[in-house]
């Protein structure tokens, strides 16, 4: 609609080419302004805003794909709190997004200093090697280290028997399994975060560590007083990124431990559970309640991640 | 650039390279592995010591790949939605960009921020609504289900919105003014121009998520005709899993695009994200 009479408008001004000088620009500015921003609106509203407040509304019914729905209230959201499925879905989450993300972002920053050391040659070469995992699909990562991973003739139960130990049964128990996962996510995502860190470092001006230097700061002092707090939006930037994509895995754990997560749902986490309770057994209601609890478990984690994060500050 | 006094062997030095080339070997590893296992005969593979070097059989299992699964009407499925998204992306954001940027329409920063809040909005969250419109429209099985949803991005207006504020001088813009321009000219003919860089990396960044995206087509593209790569590939891994040899040879195929667009890019690619993630 607002599409419609914004291009009626256009048009006007445009028909009476002498009454244009008059009408004024702020005027202009306004209707070709929301003009311009509308695509954007209007299909957020329909396949975003509207989808959100309607998942809400399921999450009150008995809601089967085919046959009559039941208004029950919170009675899903009671069963999730009761379902022992939901709880180690949630520790599966969890579990995954540290040992995945802490290390990560740990490994990041070192990788970005090392990119950034002046005498550094083949500079473009070791970038481009560090950022190549982040292009390839989640679905192909998932099959690369399935097969690293695997248990009678994957290369790592390989490398473990040269060294003399025994082979692992990574698919068959909650570490290996998690372990995996997170290892999927590291390779994929760390050179990303170093070349995020990387921009960050190269924007800090470098006569602040010439002052420091005359000042007799150390090489330690000047990483913690100034690489530290100068680099904090982008940490900030990268926790929160970090966070969100972490409380959503599905792909790498789906192709990993298969339906259901798995024989102990060692690979079940949130999203999973939710694609399972929707499209596998079609209980929609159960599955809207899911998505809501993910998403207020998000919205946690990132007023946390802010708490935290707030106090690199406040150290210096 | 050369340091008095610090020798090219000095232990800091040697550390950094050691650290360098070591992630370098993890990081390109699984690409080396995934071209081992899909160019050898399965049997090479399921003994111990297994296959360490690129073997023989690389056609022999692409053409059990060819068979298993639709590869090509796969690949072109991804193709069509990838450069469709990316093409509507790069207009809308840009667009949406310049309005936010440029053009001081009344509450253009609440809308701003508005336009950044959603991008703390998980995907999923919407995703049963989502099926269930996709089922009225009748768009399940129809690429139409991928594409039109995905033809704005919150980031991409971020994106453009930050790009334009940052190159495209005021002056600029009331220049254009004063000589006439309509606001869709001084989009088109003068900011649209000054742009390509970030239209480059955006485009980039949008081609490869559409490409590598699994869950959405997942749930709404079961019919094979109309999978796109990644649904392929789980298929196959999904319907064959014994076969590591066939399954890890897709898996190559399928990420060989990707992997020439992005060398082909990749200089300006890293340098916009660089340069667009300070400002």
């Amino acid at each position: 609609m607002s599409t419609n009479v914004g291009v009626e408008k256009g048009k006007q001004s445009l028909a009476v080419p002498k009454q244009k000088r008059f009408t004024k620009q702020s005027t202009k500015d306004n209707i070709s302004g929301y003009l311009y921003i509308s695509p954007f609106f209007i299909l957020f509203s329909i396949f975003g805003v509207f989808p959100i407040f309607y998942t809400a509304y399921i999450s009150f019914f008995k809601w089967p794909i085919l046959g009559a729905k039941e208004f029950v209230g919170i009675q899903n959201y009671q069963m999730l709190f009761t379902d022992p499925t939901f709880w180690k879905a949630l520790g599966n989450t969890f579990s995954i997004w540290v040992i995945s993300t802490i290390p990560q972002l740990f490994l990041a920053l070192i990788l970005a200093v090392i990119l950034n050391q002046a005498f550094l040659k083949g500079k473009q070469f070791f970038r481009l090697a560090a950022f190549l995992p982040n292009i390839t699909s989640l679905v192909a990562v998932a099959i690369i280290f399935d097969a690293i991973f695997g248990e009678k003739y994957g290369i790592l139960n390989y490398a473990l028997s040269v060294f003399g130990l025994d082979p692992f049964n990574w698919k068959g128990s909650y570490f290996g399994t998690h372990i995996a996962i997170a290892s999927m996510v590291m390779w994929r995502w760390m050179g990303y975060n170093a070349i995020i860190y990387l921009a960050a470092l190269q924007s800090i001006p470098k006569d602040l560590y010439e002052a420091a230097t005359i000042d007799g700061a150390s090489k330690t002092q000047q990483f913690f007083k100034i690489t530290i707090p100068m680099i904090r939006p982008m940490i900030i930037f990268t926790v929160i990124l970090s966070t969100i994509g972490g409380m959503q895995i599905f792909t790498e754990p789906l192709m990993f431990s298969g339906g259901g997560g798995g024989p102990l749902k060692q690979g079940l986490t949130l999203t999973f559970y939710l694609y399972e309770e929707a499209f596998v057994r079609n209980s929609f209601g159960y599955a809207s309640a899911i998505a809501w609890v993910l998403f207020l478990i998000i919205i946690l984690f990132s007023i946390v991640n802010q708490f935290i994060t707030s106090r690199i500050k406040s150290a210096d | 650039m050369k340091e008095v006094g610090v020798k090219w062997y000095s232990p800091g030095r040697i550390i950094v390279y050691a650290v360098l080339v070591i992630m370098t070997f993890l990081s390109l590893f699984p690409f080396y592995w995934m071209l081992v296992i899909g160019s050898n005969h399965t049997s090479a593979i399921n003994k111990f010591p297994p296959a360490m070097v690129p073997g023989g059989s690389f056609i022999e299992n692409a053409q059990k790949v060819f068979s298993n699964i639709d590869f090509f009407a796969a690949i072109g499925n991804s193709v069509i939605a990838s450069t469709a998204i990316t093409v509507t992306v790069l207009f809308f954001s840009s667009l949406s960009g310049f309005a936010f940027a440029k053009l001081h329409f009344k509450g253009r920063k609440f809308w701003f921020l508005f336009v950044l809040a959603t991008m703390m909005v998980p995907a999923q969250l919407g995703i049963i609504p989502q099926y269930m419109i996709m089922s009225k429209l009748g768009w399940i099985n129809s690429l139409n289900a991928v594409v039109i949803p995905s033809m704005v991005s919150a980031f991409g207006v971020f994106w453009m919105r930050q790009y334009i504020s940052a190159t495209i001088p005021d002056e600029l813009i009331d220049a254009g003014r004063i000589d006439g321009c309509s606001n869709f000219r001084l989009y088109w003919s003068i900011t649209l121009p000054s742009i390509r860089p970030a239209l480059a990396t955006l485009g980039l960044i949008t081609f490869m998520g559409v490409w590598n995206d699994f869950l959405w087509p997942l749930v709404v593209l079961k019919e094979r005709s109309v999978q796109t790569i990644q649904i392929a590939l789980r298929t196959l891994n999904g319907a064959y899993y014994t076969d590591y040899a066939m399954i890890l040879n897709g898996t190559f195929l399928a990420t060989l695009p990707i992997l020439i667009v992005f060398l082909l890019f990749s200089k300006q690619f890293i340098a916009g994200l660089t340069e667009g993630s300070i400002k």
